[in-house]
């Protein structure tokens, strides 16, 4: 036999009592110990890469076409990604840098996807920006694309702010930042008139898979008589309804108000961390008040988005909303012993996670486990700060940059009642025998859930009829025949 | 094999004016570069006159993805005992984590692994390099999850920018841990499509597992292996029990619900059974000129093309095989009859169009006439001269051919048109729903499945009436 013969191994099975070892096993604290000790492997994080954040902005205008400088698989990616989460069309186009491309730079690939993507789909303003490749290779875009329109490939006044998106930084929260602030900055060039204001209010919603919440800032506008723009608006974009006709550009916020935003009254983000850099620029040339709000998960927030909308713009709370938060009080109140001393593990990007986490500790619910698979210490911190502002944050954690691995091992040795975060987390939640409240991005295994609000009141009484009636139905399933009872 | 029926209304003439219609539009360079990539059909041309395997024209908005989605995606994410290592950043093991469906057995987390595992490169690992990172991982990897048979590390797109080595850092920690861990250097930018990263995956099967392993029990007569089939909403376990019920033993299944030991132990089967020819036609015929092993072409989509594939699979082996196959095919005409009498009358003389991956456009084309359904148009994302050759006689003389196709061009085809259903991907399903078009994922059988064999006949019988004939459509159009 030779030697290469003699290395052949048979095929082996691993034995029963192996597997139950293991499966016991990985329930453990030794395990825990174990996991939360490995520093280079991530399993199942709950982030995504810089580009796809960037490409929510870029739908997020008026006849813009998302414009991907790098490779073609990234955008097949970022598109099929939303089309999972909106159940829409995600149109983006990408200039298939190859092999050449990375020896030779993304010029060409650049000239010529620009050129074609304008010719076909005849965009208002074209938002380009990157995946890994360029970004290695160092492609400077701001050349590349002046070159692109001294040619005349595209007409020189068409829109085409850029952004550097490298995946190897931050998550998608942060390409929407980048995109965000690459796109104002260039609609507003030249733009801002002292002295003439449009009385509006900006609102930048922030990397928010739920066009319902955005709606439901814009219907809480309506209701104070606030005039407003919403800022990168996808809700029409990534909801728009079938009557037979497809259409490429259904929405989004027009050119033109976007480029009047740096005139308004007032800027508020709705999302502090998917909006840094971005409120940095505003804070510096927009004209009016500039807010960062937290999102307005829950009553109380809420209350804080609403006091401060009416102190900016001197409205008084309608009696609609004033209607309307009672009737999430009454909710809250009714069901409050449904939730009341429950342990949650949370999961998600950052400003979620302080909203999420604050309607929890409104009803009495522990945020036993949070986690966020990427933040910074000053996330951490404020998250911390808000646990301790409550009882009910008493005992609960905050774990950043730790993935869904680890929430696994968390759920196993210190169980919770239910976990909150997208589909993602299912898998944690099926190993843990408890059921995941779907608030997050992306949803792709259940439908509608996207168009349904989960912030301001509304939002409130959305979330905790989910939460309860999930905790009701799974009673009466699983209870034996008399503890089985007409009412609950 | 018979010429179909021409379609009514579709000859060569009105399709060349479509094409040419649908180039006229678009700036010259990209006309040039498109033209040989959309034909009116010859079925008798040979080769078909449809070129392919070309790079993406930039800005067209194309639906391909890349050599790594076509590695991960494809070939090594459903070798369920193994752990799949997205080596660079965090995006591209996120949007390939659970969305093919390529559904396995196992306990996830102990015995098999239907996860993401990631480097999740950060700056300092593009500047300094990722080796020593990925060294680390396998080792917690390894430790975590003690029950792996062995680990595939696939590079992203910075990997080979930067000039890592995963190849060493492979080898030494194959020698470590004495377990595969296997190199696939399948970065996103190489070649024009997935398609080169089936080819990259199968030379790294060759090189580091094929050989490596034999079965404990002797090789029989009738030990077979399937090949190219991903197990997409439980494809295989439809398919295997058909080719065990005619006798036949498989011994390995690559890759859907696959198990890495006996993929490598699979040169000692009797004949590969290959239902994807596109992503692994590579390893059929290498493991035919190192082992003699035969290999042949099968289709398990509707009764017409299985009761062909069966026979030609009884064609292989001996009398008992033979006499098994007419025995399951008398067995299952029955029930292959009430469903063809059930959803045929609601799609006799509907039509449909097709794009998807390397193979299933001309697959599924048996399936559909099965239940009365012409094909007016087909195309593959990453298809190659080969595939293009088997498609053209599987369709009818003038029908639409169309290679890589963009957005705007399906968009338009569609518009002119106007089949009675679209069956393609996730990007294209939402854009001809607004249109009011019915339309069916072709690559994740919608969510639904399995779609091989004959239990999937009946489920995609019952899918594609479903979409064609949902009452939904007729309120598309508003009486306002
Ligand atoms: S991580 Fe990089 S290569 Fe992967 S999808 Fe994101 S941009 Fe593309």
């Amino acid at each position: 036999m030779s030697a290469a013969e003699a290395a052949v191994k048979f095929v082996t099975e691993t034995p029963e009592k192996e597997i139950t070892r293991v499966k016991e096993w990985i329930n453990t604290e030794e395990y825990k110990e174990k996991n939360f000790e490995r520093t280079a492997l991530v399993v199942n994080p709950a982030h995504a890469c810089q580009p796809l954040g960037a490409q929510m902005v870029a739908t997020g205008f008026e006849g813009a076409l998302p414009f991907i400088h790098g490779s073609q698989g990234c955008a097949s990616y970022f598109r099929s990604t939303f089309s999972r989460h909106y159940r829409e069309p995600s149109a983006a186009t990408c200039d298939a840098m190859t092999e050449d491309g990375a020896v030779f730079g993304g010029q060409n690939n650049l000239f010529e996807g620009l050129e074609n993507a304008y010719a076909l789909y005849k965009p208002t303003m074209i938002p380009v920006f990157t995946t890994c490749m360029p970004e290695v290779i160092g492609d400077d875009l701001n050349a590349y694309i002046k070159n692109a329109k001294k040619k005349e490939l595209i007409p020189a006044d068409l829109p085409t702010p850029y952004a550097n998106t490298p995946s190897f930084n931050g998550t998608h929260i942060h390409g929407y930042d980048a995109m965000l602030r690459s796109i104002l900055q260039d609609l507003t060039t030249d733009k801002k008139i002292e002295d003439k204001g449009t009385g509006k209010l900006n609102i930048i919603p922030g990397f928010d898979g739920n066009v319902g919440n955005l709606r439901e800032y814009k219907r809480i506008c309506e209701l104070m008589g606030i005039p407003y723009t919403m800022l990168a608006d996808v809700s029409d974009v990534f909801d728009s309804g079938c009557d037979g006709e497809y259409k490429l550009y259904p929405g989004g916020t027009k050119i033109e108000d976007a480029a009047e935003s740096i005139n308004g009254k007032a800027t508020v983000s709705m999302m502090k961390y998917s909006t840094l850099n971005t409120m940095k620029f505003i804070n510096c040339e927009y004209s009016g008040a500039k807010e960062v709000l937290s999102m307005p998960f829950g009553v109380k927030k809420t209350d804080e988005m609403l006091l401060k909308l009416s102190e900016l713009f001197g409205k008084p709370i309608p009696e609609q909303l004033k209607k309307e938060r009672a009737l999430a009080v009454d909710a809250m109140t009714d069901a409050h012993q449904y939730l009341h001393g429950l342990k949650f593990a949370v999961v998600g990007d950052p400003d979620y996670l302080l909203g999420i986490v604050s309607f929890l500790l409104e009803m009495g619910a522990h945020p036993w486990h949070v986690l966020c698979s990427r933040a910074t210490k000053k996330f951490k911190k404020e998250m911390d700060a808000l646990l301790e502002s409550s009882p009910f944050g008493e005992g609960c954690t905050c774990y950043i940059n730790k993935d869904l691995w680890h929430m696994r091992s968390l759920l196993a040795t210190d169980p919770v009642a239910g976990i909150i975060g997208d589909t993602h987390a299912k898998f944690a939640a099926r190993d843990a025998k408890i059921p995941l409240f779907r608030i997050g991005f992306p949803i792709i295994d259940r439908v509608n859930l996207h168009r349904s609000p989960v912030v301001g009141y509304t939002g409130a009484i959305n979330m905790l009829s989910m939460i309860a009636n999930k905790f009701l139905d799974i009673k009466d399933e699983t209870c034996e025949d008399q503890w089985f009872e007409m009412m609950r | 094999m018979a010429e179909r029926k021409p379609i009514k209304g579709i000859t060569i003439e009105s399709t060349e004016k479509l094409i040419a219609e649908t180039l006229a539009e678009m700036p010259e360079k990209a006309q040039k570069k498109r033209a040989p990539h959309l034909g009116a059909n010859e079925p008798s041309a040979s080769p078909c006159a449809v070129k392919s395997n070309k790079k993406v024209v930039p800005g067209i908005m194309s639906q391909r993805g890349c050599a790594y989605a076509g590695a991960k995606g494809v070939v090594w994410g459903p070798i369920r005992d193994m752990i799949h290592i997205s080596h660079g950043p965090v995006g591209c093991g996120v949007y390939s984590w659970g969305t093919r469906r390529n559904l396995m057995q196992g306990i996830p987390g102990v015995t098999s692994f239907p996860m993401d595992f990631t480097s999740d490169f950060q700056e300092r690992d593009i500047v300094y390099g990722g080796d020593l990172k990925l060294e680390k991982l396998i080792r917690e990897a390894d430790e975590l999850f003690p029950l792996n048979k062995g680990m595939s590390v696939l590079s992203e797109c910075p990997v080979g920018l930067i000039g890592d080595d995963i190849n060493s850092t492979a080898r030494k920690m194959e020698k470590e841990l004495d377990k595969l861990v296997v190199p696939c250097n399948c970065e996103g930018f190489r070649g024009v499509s997935q398609s080169l990263g089936h080819h990259i995956s199968n030379d790294s099967i060759r090189d580091h597992i094929i050989g490596k392993f034999k079965f404990k029990e002797e090789a029989g007569p009738y030990d077979i292996a399937l090949i190219g089939d991903y197990n997409i909403g439980g494809d295989v376990w439809a398919a295997k029990p058909i080719l065990e019920e005619i006798g036949l033993t498989v011994k390995s299944v690559w890759t859907g619900d696959g198990e890495v030991e006996k993929i490598g132990a699979t040169h000692s089967v009797k004949l590969n059974l290959i239902h994807c020819y596109r992503s692994m036609n590579y390893m059929c015929k290498v493991m035919e000129e190192k082992w003699n092993i035969p290999w042949l072409e099968y289709n398990f989509f509707g009764p017409t093309k299985i009761e062909e594939s069966l026979r030609a699979i009884g064609e292989m082996f001996d009398d008992k095989i033979k006499k098994n196959v007419e025995k399951v095919i008398k067995k299952y005409k029955p029930e292959m009859k009430s469903v063809v009498d059930q959803y045929k009358p609601r799609l006799d003389g509907k039509t449909a169009m097709l794009f998807v991956g390397g193979l299933r456009p001309r697959h599924t084309i048996g399936a559909y006439e099965d239940l009365g359904i012409q094909i007016t148009g087909a195309g593959y994302e990453f298809a190659h001269q080969d595939d293009y050759d088997r498609t053209a006689p599987e369709m009818a003389k003038g029908t639409l051919i169309y290679d890589d196709v963009s957005e705007f061009e399906l968009e338009k085809f569609v518009e002119e048109l106007k089949p009675d259903l679209v069956g393609s991907g996730i990007k294209e399903k939402y854009v001809f729903q607004k249109a009011g078009i019915p339309f069916r994922q072709m690559h994740s059988w919608d969510y639904s499945g399995p779609y091989h064999g004959y239990e999937g006949f009946k489920i995609f019988a019952r899918d594609i009436d479903m979409a064609i004939n949902s009452p939904t459509w007729d309120l598309v159009k508003s009486p306002f």
